[in-house]
């Protein structure tokens, strides 16, 4: 009996619809939101995120809007973020349905955002997503979308974050993401030891070995993919199954 | 009947709303003393921080009136935040007076596990329960939390372990609560929101 290394799906839209790109570029159409939501609940997926890539300021109600409708199909957490750059921001999220705010690039500018939505709704709520690009011998942070250095060692970061008050990291490695290579499993090993939280793997997933061994070998609590999910290279509960004949500890859906 | 959800402005009352819809149970979402009064069922959810509850339910003032309601019998349930303020005290607040409905404290679990507690757990059956009523012994659960209540173990229906074993499900009298999200735990936190409204019918 312990607690079950969890299958997250990721949606990233641009407020509207999903959208998927390699490399954060060279983004296409994969889907209805709300559809894909009630899909991957219905498939034993642990939780959802949904994050709006665009995050521009006049679309930021449509992508309210489809947290509302995304959170109306779901019977398990909803992570949503993007953009977010105010507590008012995280409220607005949290309001529209989300259990848990991420936040990235606005943390790194301000870090101060960390400690004010912890305080306000709990570090259990307040995932911190670093986007971590390998610069010779440690991982930088990158922000605006995986396009712009910040200069910051990524395991620093994330032990910052977490003294503020973030209650989980969401490591997505931006050599890895969509090229359906495999996690950095090094990366998500060297951040997962160094803090306390529970660490969601993402970024390069494509075969079930690849969870096996980012739980195994990176110490990940969790694993996220997204256009994996979405073309049905992978479905989540034949992941699942897998992954529970490997000895991996999965909540299997019935 | 109707379930009479508190909402004291932080908790996620709406995923708790959806999951009763679901369940086709009328509920209404209050702040207000009087409609606590009249309640037939009172559901208490709770997400955040034990301090920003509890200093809700005083100012609101909403104390008494749920207190009384619990001690006339109505069917209660708490659910995570909701279930640590039955007990005297929280060591995340420890200055401020839970509800005392409940003998012991609630404390931080220990170091050494991830925390938050974060993600899908199982539960260690320790005596009969009408929540966990036909759920399978391998059920898994959602649970997002720092806190627990450790030394209640011998009272309670369940417990889960994470560092330490802690009570995840209490049942006394019409007193029932939960330390997971039945709203967020699939068709088995679905099931165990069907029996606390057949229990509360």
């Amino acid at each position: 009996m312990s607690l079950a290394h969890r299958i997250i799906s990721c949606l990233d839209t641009d407020g509207e619809r999903v959208v998927k790109g390699v490399n954060f570029v060279g983004l296409r159409d994969a889907g209805d939101p709300v559809a894909l939501a009630a899909r991957y609940n219905a498939e034993g997926a642990d939780e959802l995120v949904v994050l709006d890539i665009a995050a521009s300021r006049d679309r930021r109600p449509t992508f309210l809007e489809t947290i509302r409708r995304v959170a109306a199909e779901l019977a398990i957490p909803l992570t949503a973020g993007g953009g977010i750059r105010t507590l008012e921001d995280g409220r607005a999220v949290v309001r529209a349905g989300a259990d848990k705010v991420t936040v990235n690039t606005g943390a790194v500018e301000r870090p101060e955002l960390i400690s004010e939505l912890s305080r306000e709704f709990g570090a259990q709520a307040i995932v911190l997503a670093i986007d971590a690009k390998r610069a010779g011998d440690y991982w930088d942070v990158m922000v605006r979308g995986g396009r712009e250095s910040a200069s910051r060692d990524a395991i620093d970061w994330a032990r910052m974050g977490v003294a503020a008050g973030a209650g989980e990291i969401l490591l997505t490695s931006v050599d890895r993401d969509g090229t359906r290579s495999g996690f950095d499993v090094a990366l998500t090993a060297a951040i997962s030891r160094a803090v306390t939280v529970p660490v969601i793997a993402s970024g390069g997933a494509k075969s079930p070995e690849h969870f096996v061994e980012i739980f195994q070998e990176g110490a990940a609590d969790a694993a996220l993919a997204a256009s994996i999910f979405h073309d049905e290279v992978q479905s989540i509960r034949t992941l699942k199954q897998f992954l529970a004949a490997r000895g991996v500890e999965v909540r299997l859906p019935c | 009947m109707k379930v009479t959800i508190l909402d004291y402005g932080a908790g996620n009352v709406p995923s708790v709303e959806r999951a009763l819809q679901r369940l086709g149970a009328e509920s209404l979402r209050t702040g207000s003393p009087e409609c606590i009064s009249n309640a037939d069922a009172l559901l208490l959810p709770g997400v955040g921080h034990y301090a920003a509850l509890v200093r809700a339910l005083d100012e609101k003032k909403l104390r008494a009136p749920l207190v009384d309601a619990i001690h006339r019998g109505v069917p209660f349930l708490g659910i995570c935040l909701g279930l640590q303020v039955l007990f005297k005290s929280s060591e995340e607040a420890s200055q401020l007076q839970g509800l005392n409905l409940l003998p012991g404290i609630v404390s931080a679990l220990p170091p050494g596990v991830k925390l938050p507690h974060m993600g899908w757990n199982q539960l260690e059956k320790k005596r009969e329960s009408s929540l966990l009523a036909g759920i399978d012994a391998g059920g898994y659960f959602y649970f997002a939390h720092s806190y627990a209540a450790l030394d209640s173990n011998g009272e309670a229906a369940a417990t889960c372990s994470h560092g330490a074993e802690f009570a995840a499900v209490i049942e006394q009298k019409n007193i029932y609560a939960v330390q997971f999200h039945p709203e967020k735990s699939g068709d088995a936190g679905a099931r165990v929101l069907r029996n606390f409204l057949g229990l509360a019918a």
